[in-house]
């Protein structure tokens, strides 16, 4: 209903001005449902995270043995008080999933801002100064790039030691190729513009070039692959924290909730069910959120 | 043409080197004595302390111990795992199969149900199946595949008991491994059954490693397809009057195939990261369970050999791809 309604404005002011950009953002970020549907999904999971003092019916951490492998409320032997039933030392589902969405995106945000932040600049490095610098910063990219990534997050981990922090370290790495490469690219076709060129005249030096003039004309790509690149960080810190790399126990984390019920698979489903499907909806929604804003950021695209 | 093989050949050679330097670093990075790190020896007396410095070359400077690391791995020499003190290439060759079995009844899965959900999608494009199609298979993009195996499991295994929870066979069978791939091993043994033992211990470990290529296939072979359809040629090849049949099995999927074979080649570096988390689930005797296990008994030559292995590996399957393409699209091999 909102993309209707949305869309109309800029429509009938075509002849006289232009819309702002961000009202034909949302013009073409809106007509696509499966978008909006993630950014949906995204706040809410964001508001949860923000909330779980308030929302969380139980403590996260708090074990009670007597009322363990309590199925959800509607099976028979559930109670309402532990909704999504408790796991093997009795402490509530519900609880550590809302205190897990924290960590999940705390994970997404911090491992794509280090990556983003060190690839942007490694890029824009390896597109002003060319040469060997070049070389010796893509051929480390390829490098990076050709090793199976969870395979290179498994080996860093296992070096560095098992741990949340380390384990965002590793998959912060592993992610950094992409923006490098977007980074270098998007120099390279600017540059040779004529708004560089004039900038370069008036006198600006390498590092003005860099980050005033160039940076903000290759934001767009940078946001796209951020969205995608949070999705691949949740995905791939839950897979380490389910090999048991990653945030450790009883960390509410959770591909490591799904490390600790795995063996309970077959008497209780409910408590390898929830997490798994808190994971996946979370992934999907920040990957239809990239998929929308490339579509309405990408100008070679729209209509 | 051989130019371009050589020079794509000769791009590998940094790459192989950044992975042994990775390798060799790396191991250098876990905290502690590194000899003690390579030996497993804890506690260790200083004369054999001093020996095995010798023998590993750690008396030499750092870019010496990389030459002599360097040549180890050219003869094939990766160490020897500090349990089993079975050398480290030959632990890697037996389990290899496994793992190759599993990837290959993977990929072939993804092909056979995303190149036509792909194709029927592009041409009914906007359709209810096409959405269908690209929902799901966005789906299957996200998934996390260590729970989709533990679902499948309480689902097939658990409320339908249709297959079983984990390993390759039935432990009733006994099958000499011939050529470590247990589907043609099991039917030299001419063993009753040991077939479809085999059989039903795949499927699920196939249906789960194949979940993340098949969405990937899914998507790009229905863009690639609706980019192909929108060509010239198809239009002239309608104009003269073709079957819908022939101008997409004859002009339009040909085409449309070329950079599907690109994606399928890179997937196989996705292939080896899910059999890492696949074997683990349905405890699959292959490489990737090996490395897990290797780092929980912190036997780091099997990691530091393994994690090597792996990567020249897909290194090498990379550049295979690289190849079949200037081959098949010499657009690619003349250019530069």
């Amino acid at each position: 209903m909102t993309a209707e309604t949305m869309e109309a404005p800029p429509a009938a002011a075509h002849t006289a001005t232009p819309p702002h950009p961000l009202r034909e953002f949302w013009g073409y970020f809106s007509a696509n449902h499966g978008a909006v549907a993630g950014l949906v999904i995204i706040i809410a999971v964001v508001l949860v995270a923000l909330l779980a003092d308030v929302l969380a019916p139980h403590s996260p951490y708090v074990t009670n043995t007597t009322i363990a492998l309590q199925p959800p409320f509607w099976q028979e032997g559930g109670s309402i008080a532990y909704p999504l039933g408790t796991d093997p030392i009795g402490r509530d589902i519900l609880s550590r999933l809302i205190y897990g969405a924290r960590l999940s995106l705390l994970i997404g945000i911090v491992v794509v801002a280090i990556s983003i932040v060190i690839g942007t600049v490694l890029g824009l490095v390896a597109g002003f100064f060319r040469g060997l610098t070049e070389i010796f910063i893509m051929r480390l990219m390829d490098i990076i790039l050709t090793l199976p990534s969870l395979l290179l997050a498994i080996v860093i981990v296992a070096v560095l030691g098992p741990g949340l922090m380390n384990s965002m370290l590793a998959v912060a790495l592993v992610i950094l190729p992409h923006y490098v490469r977007l980074a270098r690219a998007a120099v390279i076709t600017e540059t040779s513009k004529d708004y560089v060129t004039a900038a370069r005249v008036s006198g600006a030096g390498t590092a003005r070039l860099m980050f005033r003039e160039v940076l903000p004309n290759c934001t767009a790509p940078l946001i796209v692959q951020a969205s995608l690149g949070i999705s691949t960080a949740i995905l791939d810190a839950a897979a380490l924290g389910f090999l048991g790399l990653g945030a450790q126990p009883p960390s509410p984390e959770w591909g490591t909730m799904l490390a600790d019920a795995r063996e309970f698979v077959l008497r209780a489903w409910w408590v390898v069910t929830f997490p798994g499907l808190a994971i996946l909806i979370t992934v999907l929604a920040f990957n239809l959120l990239g998929d929308g804003l490339r579509d309405a950021l990408d100008p070679k695209l729209k209509r | 043409m051989l130019r371009f093989i050589l020079t794509r050949v000769s791009l590998v050679i940094p790459t192989f080197l950044g992975i042994t330097l990775l390798a060799f670093f790396l191991i250098r990075l876990v905290p502690g004595d590194p000899i003690e790190t390579l030996a497993g020896e804890r506690g260790i007396d200083p004369a054999r302390h001093e020996q095995l410095r010798k023998e590993y070359g750690f008396d030499q400077p750092i870019l010496v111990q990389y030459g002599i690391y360097l040549a180890r791995v050219l003869q094939g020499d990766l160490g020897k795992s500090m349990i089993t003190q079975e050398p480290v290439l030959s632990e890697f060759s037996e389990l290899f199969p496994a793992t190759i079995e599993l990837a290959v009844c993977a990929i072939l899965f993804a092909l056979l149900i995303g190149l036509p959900a792909g194709m029927l999608a592009a041409i009914r494009r906007n359709s209810i199946f096409d959405h269908g199609v690209m929902g799901i298979s966005l789906t299957g993009y996200s998934m996390p595949i260590f729970w989709w195996g533990l679902i499948l499991i309480l689902l097939f295994s658990v409320q339908f008991d249709l297959t079983p929870v984990s390993g390759r066979i039935d432990v009733l069978y006994y099958i000499e491994p011939i050529t470590g791939f247990l589907l043609i091993d099991t039917l030299l043994s001419e063993e009753e059954g040991a077939f479809w033992s085999a059989v039903r211990h795949l499927i699920l470990p196939t249906i789960v490693l194949g979940t993340v290529p098949l969405a990937v296939i899914a998507r790009m072979t229905r863009s690639a397809m609706l980019e192909v359809l929108g060509e010239d040629y198809i239009r002239t090849a309608k104009a003269k009057g073709l079957s819908r049949f022939r101008i997409i099995a004859l002009h339009a999927l040909r085409n449309a195939l070329i950079p599907v074979v690109t994606v399928i080649g890179l997937q196989v570096g996705v292939l080896f990261t899910g059999a890492i988390l696949t074997e683990t689930i349905f405890s699959w005797p292959g490489v990737g369970k090996w490395l897990i296990d290797a780092i929980f008994r912190r036997d780091y030559p099997v990691l530091q050999g393994g994690a090597l292995l792996l990567g020249i590996v897909v290194m090498s399957v990379n550049l295979l791809v690289d190849l079949t393409y200037g081959l098949i699209n010499p657009r690619i091999r003349h250019h530069r």
